[in-house]
């Protein structure tokens, strides 16, 4: 019934010439991601990957355990000295992303290109 | 001129993902009955919190059981209760503290209950009188104070 979470991995460079991660997720973030988004970050090294995107552009439903996985990611990477952004999140998904505090520790912009600009 | 109320009732089974039919339900209602479309998707993620705690912690997954979704439309309200055989909540869990999940003081699940709130204009849990037949109640206004 839920949409399989699908994600694949960019590997881009800024303007400002510094490496990025681009975590690109497509379907549903419910509590059956946790492969496609927990396992695809931590595919990532961790001392080679320090700026982390995250793309919600084609995700169309998250629920609090998909939430969940999010947060997990942010305390993985926090602990990993990776900093981490995300952008193409619906304008309810920004206010609950805000709402529930997850923009304190991950940045949110527009566009790819907004995000790729400002890192 | 005064609408028409008007109930619909849908059956979920315990299977997490089922909570989507809710979801799509209470928007086409919302949808009818005028609200903006922020509003819809603020209570299609409430009900969607709702069904979802009621799969997993009423009916503890058992799909056996199901789970009632009752939408009542009214005069410029929708309510829409969420059944399941649980015993329901003695009291509602403390605010999450996302400072303190990401300090691994809190675990970081544990958003539901808060968004519901967060998202409708009233929201609340009743426990069933012989230990089954809990539910939550939601109500979302045409109007919302918060506007």
């Amino acid at each position: 019934m839920q949409s399989e979470t699908k994600s694949r991995v960019d590997q881009l460079t800024s303007p400002a010439g510094h490496p990025v991660s681009v975590l690109r997720f497509e379907g549903d973030i419910a509590s059956t991601s946790k492969d496609a988004v927990l396992g695809t970050y931590q595919g990532l090294a961790k001392d080679k990957y320090k700026l982390i995107l995250l793309d919600f552009t084609k995700v169309d439903y998250i629920n609090s355990s998909g939430i969940a996985l999010v947060i997990q990611m942010l305390i993985e990477a926090a602990n990993s000295g990776q900093k981490v952004y995300a952008y193409g999140l619906s304008q309810h998904f920004t206010k609950v992303f805000t709402m529930v505090g997850i923009t304190k520790y991950a940045g949110l912009f527009a566009s790819q290109d907004a995000a790729m600009a400002a890192l | 001129m005064r609408r028409k109320s008007a109930i619909v009732e849908v059956r979920l089974p315990s299977r997490l993902g089922y909570e989507k039919v809710a979801m799509s339900t209470a928007s086409a209602m919302a949808k009818l009955m005028g609200f903006r479309e922020d509003r819809v998707e603020d209570l299609k993620t409430a009900v969607a919190e709702a069904c979802i705690n009621a799969i997993e912690h009423g009916n503890r997954l058992n799909e056996g059981l199901s789970v009632g979704v009752v939408l009542s439309a009214g005069d410029d309200a929708l309510e829409v209760k969420v059944i399941d055989d649980g015993k329901g909540l003695k009291t509602l869990p403390a605010k999450p503290d996302i400072e303190k999940k990401m300090h691994g003081e809190e675990d970081p699940r544990g958003m539901g209950m808060f968004l519901i709130q967060a998202l409708v204009d009233e929201a609340e849990w009743v426990a069933g009188a012989n230990g089954k037949s809990s539910y939550v109640r939601l109500v979302i206004r045409l109007d919302s104070p918060t506007d």
